[in-house]
């Protein structure tokens, strides 16, 4: 929790282009995606975004390290649908509740390179858009009140602190006797208790944070931006290569024959 | 001289307002966190028997509309909280990619439609219930029938029996834990510049 | 705003003409009844008990007190140049006592142009006061660490993150500089920086300044008035016929030292040369049973962490602390901010994994319960070593201070008894149905000191247990603490605090700075 996907010191080509550029792109791949479930859209996809990896400065190590919770969950997405989906074709397996067949387990399949393909181009935008340019895109650029997007920024700063703030509690928590070790009851009691001291501290801290903000001159209807967000031809670029990612998921699938309209 | 000002609820946001309810937000986010992983424990067993059981533990991620709509009681708090909580997720890194924010303004629309039929007057338990109810059915209904959702290919008993696990799971952990948490904020004093600082006082039912 | 444009910074004038302010949900005003006025230019101190409505003074100036919404009531007139605070913004700049929320954006060049962006200053000038903000706190020097515009906010220390906010307001440009204990979370080292930072910058600009602290030798020659509050009317208890609120006393600060000396020190303000009188230790017997032992301890507050499939041990914060504990004996932790200090201390008392190394209880500490405390359950830990946090609020578990004293003894099943005299001890008898976290700063303090030993435990750890203290809770806790070390309970604290450390005595463990990753033990004679 504390490290959020981002890296420090990243300097890859693709820091440099506007991030509502960056987010539009991912976007309309994402939503591609998610008209169909397939295994070839969703594989031509997720080969077209690994190859464009380095250009946001990952690499495969560091997705691993970073990103293992997603894949997994991803691959636990393939097997509830290839449990729960309408069987067809021969079975492959039944016993009692379960039952996967060849077409639910193609589905499952189809389903967990999908959930790959949706949840890698975020984490690879996350990786090279820092949240402050970010804020900075969507208030000059996408016209976002600027005082809700600079408060939630100015809030986002503090996660990191929340989280060291929950251990804290914890450990506080501890020393008055209230353990976290025990039965499943005693846990979800003692977790309870210690989210509602994080909540105390969170709104304490808020509003100091508000003040903070206030005292800044921060409220009012104008302002000036110390660093402009702009657009540059590398943007035009990013845009280009989300729709041929998109566009050539379709295609692949289409055909091959795969293609499965998930409305159908 | 005395200034007797007029003290009347206003439905502009003030800073402290928008600071705070993007906090309780992401606090939310890193509550369910810790959650998650005690959560981990019962979701795998889920998982392997029926899938849909799952729903019964989503109510965590709704938490930030109904708390923060609560709290801050103030138009298109529900909707900010649970699209700022999304964002959030989507910064951490998120197995959904960039459809939980979709989600996250589905769901904060669910509480915040609630709130608005109550035209943001209404804010004891019946309230927060049918709030989290209605965060938890938009969250079934996005998951089941939209095509980012991840039960989009299951069977239609399946989607029915999953939509109603989140529907109650949402009224439950949402609706009745953040009525819960508001009154024990407001007895500790720190919601003493929002709407909500009596909240520990008022009635529950009425 | 118009002077924010010209570059140049005018100073400004306050006016207050039987100012008061009651803050929403208070029965009482914080501030009744205040006059007061300060010219152009002046540089202010403003001393007063805890609860006189300090804060709420600067808050007021800063225009960020109260709104329309919430139902506190404003009386009389404070104005700045004749004109409302809050219709100013950006004429004072505040600088509050917590460090975490003085940042508000991830890198140093933005969070300096955040309030010149507000003021909507053009974009070159913004970065023209940035650089030049930056270079008058001293954070550009090799020594100020030599910070880039681009460096994240989350990794500098107190003592730099107070100067950033300082650089911050004087971004603004303006004509009065509020700060409110600028210095309270600081190492010695770290407060001369501030207060040099703050010297240099009024030096340069002329504006007025206004500042809040508790110790006043630090300030002195700085400043040049002292202003000093009446106890708001919460506290007016001991102050007879005097009106609520308003100056107590106003002038020169030698005058005001020397004149309302006494007055000052009955107060609980930390005048210079001033020790509270404390209860005198007994002697220390010879050889102490030894309790609790850390050897060749390496700390870290983070866990192992997950990559991949592997787990990585985190990088310590300190390694090789060797120290013992004793009965009837204190062991005091010392070193600048950051070192690790809070960290061994939590470690020592088993709430934290040791990195490497390790931490042994004694049989008679242990009874029983095993050589590792780290391993051992909450109720047997709260009755053998018992921890009090830097942050009083951490530590409560329950809706009354009644509650959250019979806490520790309920769920040990003895010990029920030995409230009440806590209760009466620490001066919270009259408490016992409110809220622990509406209580004021000294009140929690001392809750969280008494729940802890209700559960009657033979080591007690504390950090920083008198930081943001008056002089007479100051007093009164160091009294305390060293009765407890008679009846043969050991005490470790960590403090930047010498007095409190030779109110204790026993042994000094002096932490160096995190880079030499080394501490050095050594014996401090209780001098
Ligand atoms: N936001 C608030 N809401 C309600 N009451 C408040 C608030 N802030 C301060 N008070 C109360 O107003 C009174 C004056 O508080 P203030 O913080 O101004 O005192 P102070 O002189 O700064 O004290 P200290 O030295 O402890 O910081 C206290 O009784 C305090 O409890
Ligand atoms: N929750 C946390 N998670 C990770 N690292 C932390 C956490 N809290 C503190 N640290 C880091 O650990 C180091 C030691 O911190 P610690 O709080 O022990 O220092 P300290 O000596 O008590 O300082 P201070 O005098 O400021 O209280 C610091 O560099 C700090 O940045
Ligand atoms: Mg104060
Ligand atoms: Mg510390």
């Amino acid at each position: 929790m504390r490290d959020a996907v981002n890296l420090r010191g990243n300097h890859a080509l693709l820091t440099k282009a506007n991030p509502l550029a960056k987010f539009v792109s991912v976007f309309l791949i994402s939503l591609v995606l998610a008209l169909s479930i397939d295994w070839v859209s969703a594989s031509t996809a997720l080969l077209a975004e690994l190859a464009i990896f380095p250009l946001a400065g990952l690499t495969l190590r560091l997705l691993w390290q970073r990103a293992w919770p997603l894949i997994i969950a991803a691959a636990i997405g393939g097997w509830s649908t290839a449990i729960v989906a309408a069987d067809s074709g021969a079975v492959v397996l039944d016993v009692g509740l379960w039952s996967i067949s060849e077409g639910s387990l193609e589905l499952g399949l189809g389903f967990m390179l999908r959930g790959l393909a949706i949840a890698l181009p975020a984490i690879l935008l996350m990786t090279c858009t820092d949240p402050t340019d970010l804020a900075d895109a969507l208030a000059q650029k996408a016209k976002l009140p600027h005082r809700f997007v600079l408060g939630s920024l100015a809030a986002m700063r503090l996660v990191g602190l929340m989280a060291e703030e929950w251990q804290t509690i914890g450990m506080a928590r501890r020393a008055r006797g209230v353990g976290s070790r025990g039965t499943p009851f005693q846990r979800i009691k003692a977790t309870l208790g210690q989210s509602f001291g994080l909540l105390v501290q969170a709104v304490r801290r808020a509003s100091r944070l508000a003040v903070t903000m206030e005292a800044r001159g921060f409220g009012g209807g104008q302002r000036t931006w110390a660093r402009e967000s702009t657009y540059s031809m590398l943007d035009a670029w990013v845009l280009l290569g989300g729709a041929v990612i998109a566009a050539g998921a379709v295609l692949t699938a289409v055909g091959a024959g795969t293609w499965s309209f998930v409305w159908r | 001289m005395t200034t007797v000002n007029v003290k009347k609820a206003s439905y502009n946001w003030r800073v402290v307002d928008i600071v705070v309810a993007a906090l309780i937000a992401i606090a939310g986010g890193v509550i369910f966190w810790a959650w998650s992983q005690g959560a981990a424990l019962v979701s795998i067993p889920m998982n392997a028997t029926y899938p849909p059981l799952t729903g019964l533990i989503a109510g965590g991620w709704m938490i930030p509309a109904v708390l923060g709509m609560l709290i801050i009681r103030k138009p298109g708090a529900a909707l900010f909280c649970e699209a700022v909580a999304a964002t959030g997720e989507l910064i951490m890194g998120s197995q959904y990619g960039t459809t939980v924010l979709i989600s996250g303004v589905l769901q904060g629309l669910g509480a915040e439609l609630i709130f608005a039929a109550f035209r943001y007057r209404k804010f004891n338990l019946p309230t927060a219930l049918l709030a989290g109810a209605g965060a938890g059915l938009f969250c079934g209904l996005n998951d089941s029938f939209l095509p980012w959702g991840w039960n989009i290919a299951y069977e239609a008993v399946d989607k029915l029996a999953y939509i109603t696990f989140t529907t109650i799971s949402g009224a439950i952990i949402a609706g009745a834990l953040s009525w819960v948490a508001t009154r024990g904020l407001a007895k500790t004093g720190v919601l003493s510049s929002f709407a909500s600082r009596k909240a520990a006082s008022e009635p529950v039912f009425s | 705003m118009s002077a924010t444009h010209s570059g140049t910074v005018r100073p400004a004038a306050i006016t207050a003409e039987g100012w008061g302010w009651r803050h929403a949900g208070r029965a009482q005003a914080a501030v009744q009844g205040l006059d007061l006025r300060i010219e152009p230019g002046e540089r202010v101190l403003l001393l007063g008990p805890s609860g006189a409505g300090k804060s709420t003074l600067l808050h007021a100036l800063a225009g960020v007190l109260g709104d329309e919404e919430d139902d506190s009531d404003e009386t009389g007139s404070l104005l700045i140049d004749g004109v409302a605070p809050r219709e100013q913004r950006g004429r004072a700049g505040l600088m509050q006592q917590d460090p975490e929320t003085q940042v508000v954006l991830s890198r140093v060049g933005d969070d300096v142009a955040f309030g010149a962006e507000n003021l909507a200053v053009p974009r070159e000038e913004i970065w023209e006061r940035v650089h030049e903000a930056l270079d008058d706190v001293g954070l550009r020097t090799a020594a100020g660490g030599g910070l880039a515009l681009d460096h994240p906010t989350a990794a500098l220390s107190g003592g730099q993150k107070q100067r950033l906010a300082l650089a911050g307001i004087l971004a603004m440009r303006p004509g009065l500089i509020l700060l409110d204990e600028p210095t309270a979370n600081l190492d010695p080292a770290g407060v001369l920086e501030v207060r040099d930072a703050v010297g240099r910058c009024l030096d340069k600009t002329g504006a007025t300044l206004v500042v809040v602290e508790h110790r006043v030798s630090v300030w002195k020659d700085l400043v040049d008035r002292i202003v000093v509050l009446q106890p708001g009317s919460a506290n007016a208890a001991g102050t007879g016929s005097v009106a609520n609120g308003g100056v107590l006393l106003d002038g020169p600060p030698d005058q005001v030292l020397s004149e309302a000396r006494t007055m000052l020190i009955s107060a609980g303000v930390w005048v210079p040369g001033y020790v509270p009188a404390t209860r005198q230790r007994r002697n220390e017997p010879p050889s102490a049973q030894l309790l609790l032992a850390a050897q060749d301890l390496a700390v870290s507050r983070e866990k192992p962490r997950r990559k991949g499939f592997k787990t990585v041990p985190p990088v310590p914060v300190q390694t090789g602390i060797t120290a013992q504990v004793r009965a009837g004996q204190a062991l005091t932790i010392t070193g600048p901010n950051g070192a690790g200090k809070s960290t061994f201390a939590l470690t020592l008392a088993g709430l934290l994994a040791p990195v490497d190394g390790k931490v042994s209880a004694a049989v008679e500490l242990s009874e029983g319960a095993g050589i590792d405390p780290y391993k051992w359950k909450a109720e047997q830990l709260i009755s053998r070593i018992g921890t009090v946090f830097q942050e009083p609020e951490h530590q409560f578990v329950t809706g009354n201070v009644m509650d959250e004293l019979m806490f520790g003894p309920k769920h040990l099943g003895h010990g029920e008894d030995r409230v009440d005299e806590l209760l009466e001890r620490l001066r919270l008898t009259h408490l016992v149905d409110a809220n622990p976290y509406t209580l004021s700063g000294g009140e929690k303090r001392r809750l969280s000191v008494a729940t802890v030993l209700a559960a009657h435990p033979k080591v007690l750890v504390l950090d920083e247990p008198t930081f943001g203290q008056d002089a007479n809770t100051w007093a009164e806790l160091a009294s305390f603490l060293s009765e407890l070390l008679d009846a043969g309970t050991a005490v470790v604290s960590v403090t930047h605090d010498q007095e409190f450390s030779a109110v204790l005595g026993g042994t000094e463990l002096q932490m160096g700075p995190v880079q030499q990753g080394e501490a050095t033990h050594q014996e401090a004679g209780a001098a």
